[in-house]
C-alpha cells in the first residue's frame, strides 16, 4: 500500500511536469525552437500570480484569469519582438538568445523580489483530501492539478488537429515558405504558438507555486524536468509528453522513497536510461 | 485607369547572392488573360514567379498589381491581395490531409466563387480522397490538390510553376483541360513551363526567358515554332 | 588557379605580440601585486574555458550548456585525489585530464543521440547528475562541500607567496598549452574538417568526412582540458561544494557570454571577450544581479546585431588576424551560380 501511494503521488506530480513539457514541445513542433528560458518563464508566472493575489486579494487559482492572458501576451511580444529574428538555419542564435533571456529573467526577479522563498497560499483547498483506500489519501489540489494537466494536453491536441490555428501551426511547421504563399503570416503564427506555450507555462507556474516554495533560481530545474518529459515521451506527441511527465514523476517519487537525496537523481537516471535504449522516446509520433 | 493591366512587372532585377537571376524583366497580364512564360532550365522562370508572389524581392524595378505596388510586399500579403502561386513540385503540406491542405488555401477568406465544393467539382478524385494525408495521393492528384489549394484563396491571378513536371502526358492533358473552366471564373493565369507546346496551346500571350532576360514575346498565334526555338535555346 | 595562404603580415605581427604577452604575463609575479596576480590567474582560466567552449560550439557545432560537468568533475577529482589518496595537487591536476576524458566517452555516446538544442539541454542534465552525485559523497562533505586540508596546501610550497606564484604560473602554462593545442588542432587535417562541418555539416558528411567521429574526438578532448582547468580553479579556491563546482552561471553562462561578446568561431574571440568581461565586472560588480542582467542583454544584442562578436567586427574592418589560422583561398576566377 505504501508503494501504491508513492506511485500515485508520482503520477499526480507527473501532470505538473507534463505541463512544463507541453509548452516546450509545442514551440519545438511549430518552429524547431528550444526555449532555454522556459523554466524561468514558469517562475515569472509564479511571481506575477504572487503580485495579483496580493494586490487584488484573490486566491491563486482565480489569479489564473489574469496571469494566463498576461503570460500569453508576453509570449506574443517576445516572439515578434525578439525570437523571430533568431530563427533560421543557424542553431546558435535562438539558443544563445534564450539563454541570455533566462539570465535576464532570473536576475531581474532577483532584483525585484530578492532571493527569499515564496509560496502561494490557496486556502482551505490545500488541506482538503479524499480517502482512496484505508491508508491512501489524495489531496484535492494534486487531483485538480492533474485534471488540469490532462485537460491542457487534451486541449492542445484538439487545437492542433481540429482548429484553423492548429492547421496553420502544422502547415507552417511542414513548409514555412509555402505557408506564406497560402497567406499565413508566419511571424504571427510563431507568435501565436509562443503565446499558447506561455499560457500553459502560466498555469504550470501557478500550480508549481502552490505546491512548493519558489525563488528566482528554481527555473532551470523546471526546464530540465520539462525537457526530460518531452524526450521520454517522444518528440511531437502530446499524449506521449503526458506519459513522459508521469514516468518522470513516478521515478522521482520512488527515488525519494528510497533516499530523499535520490529524488532528482532517480528522475535523471531514468531519463538517461531511456535515452540509451530508446532514443526516439517511448511514444514517438507515428507518421501520417 | 481603365486599361491598366492587372499585373505589371516593370524592369526587375533579381539576385541570389552575387548571382543575377533576372535582368530588367518586364511583363504584363490583362484580366482574364492566360500568359505563358517559357524557357530552359535556369532561365529565371521560377525566380520571376517567386518575385511576383512576394517570396523574393527584386533589387530593382517595380511590380504593380491592380495599380498598387507590391514590389516589397511579403508573400502572405500578396496572397491576400489576390495572387496565388502553385509552387513547383506541388509542395503540399505532408502532415495535413487533402481537405486540410485545401482549407489552408482558403483561410485568407477572400470572397469569390471557389469553395471546397467547387474544387471537388473541378477535381472529383480529390473529394474521394479528402481525408487521406497529402503524401498518399498520386503525383497528378497532388498537382490537382495544389491547384485547388491555390484556387481556394479566390485569387484574381493564378501563377502555375511547372505543373506538368514529372507527370504522365495523359495526366498533364487532363489537368490542362480543366484550366479553361478556371479562367471562365474571371481569373488570369501565368503558366510557367519547360514543355513549350503545352504552354503555347493554353496561352494567348507568350514570354520567352533566356538567361534571365526576356528574349522574345508576343501573341501566341503570331509566334512560329522556329522563332521560339531560337529564343528558347539561344541559337 | 588557386593557392592557399595562412600567414599574413598582420598574423606575423600577431605571433610576435602573443610571444611578448606571454613573456610579460610570465613575469607578472615580479611586477604585479597579489590582487593583480589573482585577477590574472582567474582571467587565464576563463580564457581557457571560453576557448574550449568556442572549440565545441563555434567549430564543432556542439552547443553545450553543461561544461560545468567537467569543471566540477576536475575540481572534485583534485579534492578526492589530494584528500583521500594524498596525491600532490599538481599531479592531481594532471590526472584529472585523462579521467575527465574517460568519463566523457560514455557521456558522449549517450547525449550525441540528441540533436541541436536538445543536445544542449542534454549536456545540462548530465551536469545536474554529476552535481547530485557529488552531493552524495559524504567523505567530501556531501551537499555542503569541503576545504583542502592545510597539510595538502603547505606541501605544495613552504610559504604562501611561493604557493600563489606556483598556482599563477600553472594557470598561465595550462592556458597557454590549451590555446596552443586548439590552434594546432585547427591547423591540422582535422581543423579543415571542423571548418567544413561548421560551414555545412551535410556537405561535409557527403564529402566523406566522418562528422560523428570528429565531433566525438573534439568533445572528449575538450572534456580532458576542461577537467584539468576545473581542478586548477578549485586549487585556487581551496574550497569546493557541489553548487559552486557545477554552477551553470559561473562555468557556462559567463563562458558563453565571453565567447559571444568576443567573437564565436574565432580563436581571438574568447581572449577579447574575457578582457571585456573582467573590465565590466571590475567596474559594475557592485550592481550585483543587475550586472548579470546587463551581461545577458549585451550578449543578446551582440548575437542579434553583431553575430561575429567584437573581434569579428574589428578583424573585418582591418583584415586582421592575430593567429595564422584562417586559410585564405586565393581564387583568380570568380565562381558563378552558387
Amino acid at each position: 500500500m505504501q508503494w501504491f501511494n508513492v506511485v500515485l503521488q508520482g503520477v499526480l506530480i507527473g501532470g505538473l511536469y507534463a505541463m512544463f513539457a507541453a509548452g516546450l514541445s509545442l514551440i519545438f513542433g511549430v518552429m524547431r525552437l528550444v526555449n532555454i528560458a522556459h523554466g524561468d518563464l514558469i517562475v515569472l508566472a509564479a511571481y506575477i500570480s504572487l503580485i495579483v493575489t496580493q494586490a487584488m486579494g484573490v486566491d491563486p487559482l482565480t489569479s489564473l484569469l489574469l496571469v494566463v492572458p498576461v503570460m500569453a501576451l508576453i509570449g506574443y511580444a517576445l516572439q515578434r519582438g525578439l525570437l523571430n529574428r533568431t530563427l533560421g538555419e543557424d542553431l546558435l542564435p535562438p539558443l544563445l538568445v534564450t539563454f541570455g533571456l533566462s539570465i535576464i529573467i532570473q536576475n531581474g526577479l532577483l532584483e525585484l523580489f530578492t532571493a527569499d522563498s515564496r509560496r502561494l497560499q490557496a486556502g482551505t483547498i490545500e488541506i482538503l483530501t479524499f480517502q482512496v483506500t484505508q491508508s491512501v489519501w489524495v489531496g484535492a489540489l494534486p487531483l485538480i492539478q492533474f485534471g488540469v494537466a490532462v485537460a491542457a494536453v487534451a486541449g492542445l491536441q484538439a487545437l492542433f488537429y481540429k482548429t484553423a490555428l492548429g492547421r496553420a501551426f502544422r502547415a507552417t511547421s511542414d513548409d514555412q515558405s509555402v505557408a506564406q504563399l497560402m497567406g499565413l503570416d508566419t511571424r504571427h503564427v510563431f507568435a501565436m504558438a509562443m503565446a499558447l506555450s506561455l499560457a500553459i507555462v502560466a498555469i504550470a507556474g501557478v500550480f508549481l507555486a502552490i505546491r512548493t516554495n519558489f525563488d528566482p533560481a528554481i527555473g532551470s530545474a523546471r526546464l530540465i524536468f520539462g525537457f526530460e518529459a518531452v524526450i521520454i515521451g517522444g518528440l511531437g506527441s502530446m499524449w506521449g509528453t503526458l506519459a513522459g511527465g508521469i514516468i518522470l514523476g513516478i521515478s522521482q517519487a520512488i527515488g525519494a522513497q528510497i533516499d530523499p537525496g535520490w529524488q532528482l537523481l532517480a528522475g535523471h537516471i531514468v531519463f538517461l536510461a531511456i535515452l540509451a535504449v530508446r532514443p526516439q522516446g517511448l511514444f514517438p509520433k507515428v507518421s501520417g | 485607369m481603365p486599361d491598366a493591366s492587372l499585373l505589371e512587372v516593370k524592369g526587375i532585377d533579381a539576385f541570389y547572392g552575387d548571382f543575377q537571376a533576372l535582368f530588367d524583366v518586364s511583363l504584363s497580364v490583362d484580366a482574364g488573360q492566360i500568359v505563358a512564360v517559357i524557357g530552359a532550365n535556369g532561365a529565371g522562370k521560377s525566380t520571376l514567379l517567386k518575385s511576383i508572389a512576394g517570396l523574393r524581392h527584386p533589387h530593382r524595378g517595380e511590380i504593380l498589381f491592380d495599380g498598387t505596388p507590391i514590389t516589397d510586399a511579403p508573400a502572405f500579403d500578396v496572397l491576400n491581395r489576390g495572387i496565388a502561386l502553385v509552387p513547383e513540385g506541388r509542395r503540399l503540406f505532408p502532415s495535413l490531409s487533402v481537405e486540410e491542405n485545401l482549407l489552408i488555401g482558403g483561410q485568407s477568406r477572400r470572397p469569390g466563387p471557389w469553395t471546397l465544393a467547387r474544387v471537388y467539382e473541378l477535381f472529383p478524385v480529390l473529394a474521394e480522397r479528402r481525408h487521406l494525408p497529402a503524401p498518399a495521393l498520386s503525383g497528378g492528384q497532388q498537382q490537382m490538390a495544389a491547384i485547388g489549394r491555390a484556387l481556394m484563396s479566390n485569387p484574381q491571378l493564378l501563377l502555375c510553376d511547372e505543373i506538368s513536371l514529372g507527370l504522365a502526358p495523359i495526366v498533364v492533358r487532363e489537368i490542362y483541360s480543366r484550366l479553361p473552366r478556371v479562367v471562365t471564373e474571371g481569373l488570369s493565369l501565368i503558366i510557367v513551363e519547360q514543355d513549350m507546346m503545352q504552354a503555347l496551346r493554353a496561352a494567348s500571350h507568350v514570354y520567352c526567358l533566356q538567361e534571365g532576360r526576356v528574349a522574345l514575346q508576343g501573341p501566341a498565334h503570331a509566334l512560329t515554332r522556329e522563332t521560339i526555338s531560337a529564343a528558347y535555346f539561344g541559337v | 588557379m588557386s593557392r592557399v595562404e595562412r600567414a599574413t603580415r598582420s598574423s606575423r605581427i600577431g605571433v610576435a605580440l602573443v610571444t611578448a604577452a606571454l613573456v610579460v604575463l610570465a613575469l607578472a609575479p615580479f611586477w604585479g601585486d597579489r590582487q593583480t596576480l589573482r585577477l590574472l590567474a582567474e582571467m587565464l582560466t576563463f580564457v581557457a574555458l571560453a576557448s574550449l567552449w568556442n572549440l565545441l560550439a563555434g567549430y564543432a557545432g556542439l552547443v553545450s550548456v553543461g561544461q560545468q560537468a567537467f569543471v566540477g568533475l576536475g575540481g572534485y577529482l583534485l579534492f578526492a585525489l589530494a584528500i583521500l589518496l594524498e596525491v600532490h595537487p599538481i599531479a592531481a591536476i594532471l590526472i584529472a585530464g585523462p579521467i575527465g576524458a574517460l568519463v566523457a566517452v560514455p557521456v558522449a555516446l549517450l547525449i550525441f543521440r540528441l540533436r541541436g538544442a536538445y543536445f544542449a539541454i542534454g549536456t545540462w542534465v548530465v551536469a545536474e547528475v554529476f552535481r547530485l552525485l557529488a552531493s552524495q559523497i559524504s567523505v567530501l562533505g556531501g551537499g555542503s562541500g569541503t576545504s583542502l586540508p592545510a597539510a595538502v596546501v603547505v606541501a605544495m610550497a613552504p610559504n604562501r607567496q611561493m604557493r600563489e606564484f606556483e598556482i599563477y604560473w600553472l594557470a598561465l602554462a595550462l592556458t597557454a598549452i590549451v590555446l596552443g593545442a586548439i590552434v594546432a588542432l585547427l591547423r591540422s587535417r582535422h581543423g579543415l574538417a571542423l571548418t567544413a562541418i561548421r560551414d555545412n555539416e551535410q556537405a561535409a558528411q557527403s564529402n566523406g568526412i566522418d562528422v560523428w567521429r570528429i565531433k566525438f574526438i573534439v568533445y572528449v578532448l575538450t572534456a580532458f582540458a576542461t577537467s584539468m582547468i576545473g581542478a586548477l580553479i578549485f586549487l585556487q579556491k581551496l574550497r569546493i561544494s557541489p553548487d559552486t563546482a557545477f554552477s551553470v552561471n559561473d562555468w557556462t553562462a559567463f563562458v558563453i557570454f565571453i565567447t559571444v561578446i568576443g567573437g564565436i568561431g574565432r580563436i581571438e574571440g574568447p581572449i577579447i571577450g574575457t578582457i571585456i568581461f573582467f573590465m565590466l565586472r571590475q567596474t559594475l560588480a557592485d550592481l550585483g544581479s543587475l550586472y548579470l542582467l546587463m551581461m545577458g542583454a549585451v550578449a543578446i544584442a551582440v548575437m542579434l546585431w553583431a553575430p561575429k562578436g567584437l573581434w569579428g567586427i574589428f578583424a573585418e574592418r582591418l583584415g586582421w588576424q592575430a593567429m595564422p589560422l584562417r586559410r585564405h583561398l586565393m581564387l583568380e576566377e570568380t565562381v558563378g551560380k552558387p
